[in-house]
């Protein structure tokens, strides 16, 4: 085997032929390995009025163990974000996304940093996969002065500028013309990027998706449609929303791809694809077929318009991270214990990040104010009598 | 207050329209009455509303399973889904869809599920509801339209839970807005709505879903539109507001009582067409007037209150007008509690206007 030289493989315990390379660092030692391995995906792509990529997606060890590390430590910080919400430190609303991470971190491997990404509210992890600390996501999980969009936004409202992250949207569907605009910007400086505009099935039934379509057709822009399909808009399931739940379908005159959303490697060749695509013809849909297990919000128990059966079922069979856990192991890339390791280190960031993101104070109130206008408009705001508190917007 | 014959015609009041199915109007104090919380008041409106008239109908995304705040719990059951339904999630669908329905003589109950999302809602409100039956020389309505949306603040909503978005429809002549403030006033209000043979808006305080219980009555009643109600008499000040906003306003009144300062509180319940009358009565007593409302100060519907209190009531005024309402931000996420206009706020406003 070409990793033999790496690794012990017939030792699972006490690595004691640890190769030196790797044994100095503190941390479990994320191969650097760059050795392609081919896996093919879990189902073949289905596509509208297009080619389907290959099944075949050319990977390697170190992207496997990072996206192993990546969507563990997504996992984690939903499931602390969880607790927080229940113990009232973070208040507003929560949308999360455990269960979809492999989308976030697949898309991610097919795309740079110059590629904008646009999404609706669930999207604590796009933040992470686009760079975003752990600090930021707590710190604005709880509004504090240290969270990305400096306390203001809170869950459904995360930005980051320097990776082209546009956020974070409350209103569904209002994010996708947002999305087309942003790559009609793309095409202009012919920068020879695209935009990933996320939404979900139940924001497919809106009418500006529709109308954001018909324009990203009609001018050809690199605008990549992803519909994460969790198949449940907030309590309604899919079928009883849409006529045709073949989402990658309802761009008709675009083409559409539909894809297994919980396979990290499927999303990563779909991207690529779609990215390519894009460039070359204009406008393409992806639709991942993916699953949440938490409820629409932490204000929705999640399991009034579904069964528990359910749920536990997609959790043991199509989990994305128990995926790339059996695929690490079967081609013998690490061993259990080091990617429990890897679970466990993981969970003491999240930890030192929340003691950290409590420690941050909450932002002044004179900010109320700021940022309603542009800087320096002096425009004045009036407090609730008219008289006594006068504030100019900074 | 305006008289009132058999058939709940207002006599004497121009242009606020009669009531239609006015034969129901029952004397609401008549019958049992149960203590029970807003959002069952309104979910025993729904039930009424779809038993007396078989071409009522109820529909807005995830209202089959009861809604996200049970004020649709059970009507699935008992009235089929052929008349309760959900929608996909297209509010501009959702109410053009309600037109149309009601357009054909029914009764379309619409909800929207949280105002905040009204927006791509509001062409369809302000072009074709509100201007059917005038375009179409009165061939067409859709008096039968009624939209359903909880509004407000509720400690914790951030942006696009919170907001108050009643000012920009009170700016419509076509439509009516209805804001409840209590569980017994939401349900006869909101039957007055689904039977008023214009199209109604009716925002519901969601801080009050669970929050407000009162007694109840058990039956079918109707509570008058475009009549304000004064629920604390007073003689130095007048302050007008509607929905929860009226709870924060009472205490300051009881406050300012304290210190010897005797507030009349109005509860507007119609915004447009809004009851002129009482209010002006009331300002013509007291000589000093204060609005309240969650919504930001600058265009709000305070403002036109306060323009009409001053046309008429000039000369008696004793104090400018006074506004305590939300400032003019986005609704803020942490800030809520500055954002708001607190008690203390109002109190302050009271002071200052009756030391004027």
């Amino acid at each position: 085997m070409a990793l033999s030289y790496l690794r012990s493989s017939s030792s699972r315990s006490a690595n004691l032929l640890k190769p030196l390379s790797s044994g100095l660092s503190l941390r479990s030692p994320i191969s650097t390995d760059t050795t392609p391995i081919t896996v093919e995906t879990s189902v073949p792509f289905t596509s509208h009025r297009c080619d389907a990529p290959s099944r075949s997606v050319e990977t390697n060890p170190k992207e496997l163990l990072t996206f192993f590390r990546d969507m563990a430590l997504m996992r984690r910080m939903e499931i602390a974000a969880d607790s927080l919400y229940k113990a009232k430190l973070i208040r507003g609303f929560c949308h999360l996304y455990d269960g979809q991470e492999a989308f976030a971190v697949g898309m991610e491997a097919a795309i740079t940093k110059k590629d904008c990404i646009i999404t609706a509210y669930r999207d604590h992890c796009t933040f992470m996969g686009r760079g975003g600390t752990l600090l930021e996501v707590f710190a604005e999980l709880m509004g504090r002065q240290a969270g990305c969009s400096k306390g203001k936004g809170g869950s459904m409202h995360f930005y980051k500028k320097d990776s082209n992250f546009y956020g974070g949207h409350g209103i569904v569907g209002a994010q996708v013309p947002l999305g087309c605009g942003l790559a009609f910007a793309q095409k202009y400086s012919k920068d020879e990027t695209v935009t990933f505009a996320m939404y979900g099935d139940g924001a497919a039934n809106q009418g500006q998706l529709f109308e954001a379509l018909n324009i990203s057709a009609l001018w050809d822009l690199p605008a990549i449609l992803v519909c994460e399909n969790n198949h449940y808009g907030m309590g309604t399931a899919e079928w009883r929303a849409a006529k045709s739940p073949a989402y990658y379908k309802r761009g008709d005159y675009v083409p559409g791809l539909k894809v297994d959303g919980m396979d990290a490697l499927a999303v990563k060749q779909a991207c690529k694809f779609a990215k390519e695509h894009a460039l070359k013809s204009g406008p393409i849909i992806l639709e991942m077929d993916t699953y949440r297990y938490h409820g629409h919000s932490m204000s929705d128990p999640g399991s009034t318009y579904r069964t528990r059966d359910e749920i536990s079922g997609v959790r043991q069979e199509r989990d994305p991270i128990e995926r790339i856990r059996k695929l690490i192991l079967s081609h013998d890339l690490a061993s259990e214990k080091e990617l429990k390791d890897i679970e466990k280190e993981v969970r003491k960031e999240v930890d030192d990040a929340i003691t950290r993101a409590k420690e941050s104070p909450m932002p002044e109130p004179s900010k109320l104010f700021t940022n309603v206008y542009a800087k320096g408009l002096g425009v004045e705001s009036f407090g609730a009598d008219r008289k006594e508190v006068r504030a100019t917007l900074p | 207050m305006a008289l009132r014959n058999i058939m709940g015609k207002r006599v004497g009041i121009g242009l606020m329209g009669s009531r239609a199915l006015s034969t129901a109007t029952c004397d609401v104090e008549s019958g049992s009455a149960k203590s029970i919380n807003l959002y069952s008041a309104i979910n025993q409106a729904l039930h009424v509303a779809l038993e007396t008239d078989p071409r009522a109908f109820v529909f807005g995304e995830d209202v089959s399973f009861g809604g996200v705040f049970r004020c649709t719990t059970g009507l699935a059951d008992r009235f089929g889904k052929a008349r309760v339904f959900n929608t996909p999630l297209c509010e501009q669908g959702i109410v053009g869809f309600g037109i149309g329905l009601a357009a054909m003589g029914n009764r379309a109950i619409a909800e929207i599920q949280f105002a905040d999302y009204i927006y791509p809602a509001f062409d369809q409100i302000v072009n074709e509801a509100a201007k059917f039956r005038y375009r179409s020389g009165n061939q067409f309505n859709c008096g039968g339209l009624t939209i359903r949306a909880p509004y407000g603040a509720v400690g914790h909503g951030g942006h696009y839970h919170s907001q108050s978005p009643e000012a920009f429809f009170c700016h419509v002549p076509g439509i009516k807005v209805v804001i409840p403030r209590s569980p017994r006033q939401a349900k006869g209000l909101l039957l007055s709505c689904i039977r008023d043979p214009n199209p109604v808006v009716f925002f519901e305080p969601k801080w009050l879903y669970r929050l407000a219980v009162e007694e109840v009555p058990e039956h079918d009643y109707m509570l008058p539109l475009s009549e304000a109600e004064v629920i604390r008499q007073g003689s130095d000040i007048t302050l007008v507001g509607w929905g929860a906003q009226l709870s924060i306003m009472e205490q300051a009144c009881i406050e300012a009582e304290k210190d010897g300062i005797s507030c009349e509180l109005i509860d507007l319940k119609t915004l447009i067409p809004w009851d002129k009358e009482t209010v002006e009565a009331s300002v013509r007593k007291t000589g000093r007037v204060l609005i309240s409302h969650e919504a930001p100060v600058t265009g709000g519907f305070g403002a036109e209150i306060s323009a009409s209190i001053v046309e008429c009531c000039f000369l008696r005024l004793e104090a400018p007008v006074a506004r305590v309402c939300g400032l003019d931000t986005p609704f803020p996420l942490v800030f809520e509690p500055f954002y708001m206009p607190t008690k203390n706020k109002i109190l302050d406003a009271i002071k200052a206007t009756v030391n004027y």
